[in-house]
């Protein structure tokens, strides 16, 4: 194979989405749950999905991450190996080892997605663990390199969560899923529960490691100023139903549809 | 029979008891059993639920291990019992009593004559052979349960081989105590397998697992499970690379054979809290100390 | 000494006698006989018979004496003894229509088809020792009418469901399973969990029922119906081909009514949780239909929040023969494990001290 030959592959896989989401849909009850949801997403691009509560954000999060299957739709994962994942026709045994490798899922609540019993190290060094690390020093380096990657103090590394304040905890849940070198993050509301100034420098941090790692990032939010930070693109839902979909700035600026004019218009312009 | 051996006299007047069949055990009871531990040594470290029935010891003293000897002792069979390590111990005593009087085969206390061993916390010192079959007593068969409560979720986690959390708990040994702090029940992963609960053994008869030329039989007789480590099967207990699995080690000698290496029970001898230490295994301890004297009993 | 440490036979066999002493207590009062436990002690007898998985009142007396009073001994004894009778079948589904009650109440109606029947009750006693009873004497029964007449005796809970407000239940073609010959496998059957549960401890069953009222796992409760009395059993053999009857077996019957709001295609209604055990047992029978219906919580998509509906935990501890053989194996001798503790202890301290020392040398140096 020619070097050319290398770099027109190589482009080509930039070409082709990582991820691609065909009619997903699940519905609890009448207009409950998300339906008729397709897009595709591109190695290190970020998604965000906006909308109130109840219009079936997170259900579709849920879907996406391989958490619920879904009443109908197709959802497919190009893997590191180039070969196209039908996430649903998948074994269980696949998805897990995606879920703990190549993708990463960060919780709203910092206790949903930590092992609140064991030491930050330990939260750091379990997934590179679940790939056959057995190495107690490698473990340590990485827990604290990534400690310092997300600005806690390193010597913090044989504490238990719980002795972190809210912001920190978040902050060990982001290093404890991009350990593996994720290529694809969900997050649900990933700034929820923090005072506005630790929200701003988590932020400002996930946006630094999105792109230095070149992370493609599904991020659902009720906050449209974390969606213009962080989001290329956006798709906006409301009653299970995805009503706008577009970029993100094009969204929040020329709001289209009556509903994204009332969401935009409903927050304060930055 | 010597007077060294209190167990020896009343062993054998024990009789045969009439009314239950060879063993205690129906017949179908133990077929259904034996096709479990036919699956059990085709999948090493494997555990295979078994409809357990009720026997008329409780759950928790060693009902599983009976089940399996019931379902594979035979008429020619030497049996061996014991608790601690030690054959004298009551409720060695107690599970010898019941087969000798239900089955009526010959119990011993030497370890090279023992065709069956049942065992409840220890590996006999003395080296097994191959005609030798050591069957395990199980309190708690599944090495993930106190990491995760569901039966659903660890025989999930038992298929998908998704073991990274064991080592977690290892890894936090290491980080809080500067070693790992898991002095028995000692997991082990098996044939590469499967990780398992080697049973409340002290890590110290880890090693001894490990390509044993006699077949290794664990029964769990209230959480109906049964699994087993067939002749020369890889056994490794977890570790890290960097801290590697190690045993216990004694600074004392037995207090009666002088033995330096085998597994030593402290005994507090005195109100001062002074101290001595005697083998656990006290046929080995035995040996050591009366090499040619010949020990076999019969049950009948 | 070393021996002395250790238990053997002869202490076992002293062991016996002590506790048959013990049991027999002062020989100058009669000893008690199998049948005044029978008698006597009915209620006793039941629950043995229920926990125990055996019917039969004279074993069950038996065993209650034996385990002098202790009611988990006699069942377990009741339980090893049952293990080893062949088994022959499975009888019909008794037809509780057809009991011959000796008691039935129902909390959701005043008066219904065959009426409200006290019958012999704790309830309304006022709980005063009686002295009267230290002293031996008649107590004759309240008078009898000898004609009157049986009446029909529709269970309260399928006239509520010929209304379509209570969910129905769809009669099982499968096979009746089996627990004690082959272990529970998680997700079980309503059938399954019906059979853990009659073989249940009571008192675990109460108290998981009652943290439902409190609010773990709360499910709304009313007591439909309670029916004690006497029901045949019938049995089909499969060379005869009809079925014949067996004999008759006290039974009481419990079923509650809890509501549930509906939701994911499923209309408002009623649903039902079920309790059965043999003899007067009351509480058991109640214990138990709570707990049947808070584990019905996956069926009726309804939040897992309370002990009482996670099947595993409820199962998986509700026999009292083997949590009391588990936590009593605590009295074996764990020496070994022990010193495996003791070695690892030491050995901790011993490295926690070491940089004490040197710094407390350095301090002196």
């Amino acid at each position: 194979m020619s070097a050319a030959e290398l770099i027109h592959g190589a482009a080509v896989e930039l070409d082709q989405p990582l991820f691609s989401v065909h009619d997903l849909t699940r519905l609890y009850g009448p207009e409950k749950g998300c339906q008729g949801v397709s897009f595709d997403l591109y190695p290190g691009e970020v998604l965000g999905i906006v909308g109130e509560s109840g219009s079936g954000k997170s259900t579709l999060l849920s879907l996406l991450s391989g958490r619920c299957a879904p009443d109908r739709g197709q959802v497919s994962y190009r893997g590191k190996d180039g070969a196209m994942l039908d996430l649903y026709a998948a074994s269980e045994a696949q998805r897990r080892t995606l879920l703990r490798t190549e993708w990463g899922f960060v919780e709203q609540n910092p206790r949903d997605g930590l092992r609140m019993g064991v030491s930050a190290g330990a939260n750091i060094g379990e997934r590179l663990m679940a790939q056959g690390v057995r190495h107690y020093g490698q473990l340590r380096a990485a827990g604290i390199d990534w400690l310092q990657q997300v600005e806690i103090d390193p010597m913090r590394i044989d504490d238990l969560p719980r002795t972190f304040s809210g912001g920190m905890q978040q902050r060990l849940q982001i290093a404890r899923n991009l350990v593996s070198s994720p290529r694809l993050v969900f997050m649900d509301e990933p700034t929820g529960g923090l005072d506005v100034s630790v929200q701003a420098r988590l932020l400002d941090l996930l946006r630094g490691l999105v792109r230095d790692l070149d992370l493609a990032v599904v991020i659902v939010t009720h906050d449209l100023a974390v969606a213009r930070l962080l989001a290329d693109r956006l798709m906006v839902m409301r009653r299970s139903h995805v009503v706008e979909a577009g970029l993100t700035d094009q969204i929040l600026d020329d709001p289209q549809h009556p509903y994204s004019q009332l969401l935009v218009s409903s927050v304060l312009q930055p | 029979m010597n007077g060294l051996n209190p167990n020896a006299a009343s062993q054998a007047a024990g009789a045969l008891e009439s009314g239950y069949n060879f063993a205690y055990l129906d017949e179908q009871t133990k077929r259904m059993i034996r096709r479990g531990l036919l699956k059990a040594v085709a999948v090493p470290g494997y555990q295979v639920p078994f409809g357990g029935r009720e026997m008329p010891l409780p759950y928790g003293w060693g009902t599983g291990g009976m089940q399996l000897s019931a379902a594979i002792l035979g008429a020619d069979d030497v049996l061996k019992v014991i608790d601690q390590g030690a054959d004298d111990t009551t409720n060695a005593v107690s599970i010898r009593r019941f087969f000798a009087r239900t089955a009526g085969v010959a119990t011993t206390t030497r370890t090279p004559e023992a065709t069956v061993i049942q065992t409840r916390h220890r590996i006999p010192e003395t080296p097994l052979h191959g005609e030798q079959i050591l069957v395990f007593q199980v309190p708690i068969p599944e090495p993930l349960r106190f990491i995760e409560p569901s039966e659903t979720e660890t025989r999930t986690m038992h298929a998908l081989g998704d073991y990274g959390v064991m080592h977690v708990k290892l890894y936090e040994d290491i980080a809080t105590f500067g070693h790992i702090a898991t002095s028995y029940a000692y997991p082990v992963t098996v044939d590469e397998r499967y990780v398992m609960d080697p049973s409340p053994i002290p890590k110290f008869d880890n090693p001894k697992l490990h390509m044993s030329p006699a077949l290794m039989l664990f029964g769990a007789g209230r959480e109906k499970r049964l699994y087993a480590v067939p002749p020369f099967t890889e056994v490794v207990s977890l570790d890290f690379a960097d801290h590697p699995f190690a045993v216990q080690r004694w600074e004392e000698n037995c207090a009666f054979c002088g033995s330096h290496d085998s597994y030593l029970d402290e005994l507090i001898v005195d109100d001062a809290g002074s101290k001595r230490f005697v083998c656990s295994d006290t046929d080995y301890c035995m040996q050591r100390r009366e090499p040619f004297e010949p020990q076999q009993e019969v049950g009948q | 000494m070393y021996v002395a440490v250790k238990g053997g036979e002869r202490a076992i066999d002293n062991a016996h006698l002590l506790l048959a002493k013990m049991r027999r207590g002062d020989t100058s009062i009669p000893e008690l006989t199998v049948e005044q436990v029978r008698q006597q002690m009915p209620l006793a007898v039941a629950r043995v018979m229920s926990e125990g998985s055996l019917y039969d009142s004279e074993l069950a007396a038996l065993a209650i004496k034996q385990a002098a009073g202790d009611l988990m001994e006699a069942i377990f004894l009741l339980r090893a003894y049952r293990t080893t009778l062949p088994r022959f079948g499975s009888s019909l589904p008794l037809d509780t229509t057809q009991m011959l009650l000796s008691r039935r109440i129902s909390a959701t109606f005043k008066d219904l088809p065959g009426g409200q029947l006290l019958g012999p009750t704790f309830d309304y006693t006022h709980r005063l020792l009686d002295f009267a009873l230290l002293a031996e004497g008649e107590h004759p029964g309240p008078q009898v009418d000898a004609t009157a007449q049986l009446e029909s005796c529709p269970r309260v809970l399928d006239l509520l469901a010929a209304e379509g407000l209570l969910a129905r239940e769809r009669p099982s073609a499968a096979e009746v399973p089996d627990m004690t010959r082959e272990p529970l496998d998680f997700p079980t059957s309503r059938a399954q969990r019906l059979q853990a549960l009659a073989r249940g401890d009571e008192g675990f069953l109460l108290a998981l029922g009652y943290s439902t009222q409190r609010g773990y796992g709360r499910n709304h409760p009313f007591a439909g119906e309670i029916r004690i009395g006497e029901v045949e059993v019938w049995i089909e053999p499969e060379e005869l081909g009809f079925a014949v009857p067996l004999g008759d077996i006290e039974i009481t019957e419990c079923e509650m009514v809890n509501q549930f709001v509906g939701g994911k295609g499923i209309e408002p209604q009623f649903t039902r949780g079920y309790g059965l055990a043999f003899g007067y047992a009351e509480r058991k029978a109640m214990g138990m239909a709570l707990v049947d219906r808070s584990l019905r919580a996956g069926e009726y998509a309804e939040e897992v929040e309370g002990p009482a509906q996670q099947e595993e935990f409820v199962l998986m501890h509700c026999d009292n023969v083997e949590a009391a053989g588990f936590v009593s194996h605590l009295k074996l001798p764990h020496y070994v494990d022990f010193q495996s503790e003791l070695e690892l202890i030491r050995k901790l301290r011993k490295q926690a001290e070491a940089p004490m020392q040197a710094a407390a040398q350095e301090n002196r140096a």
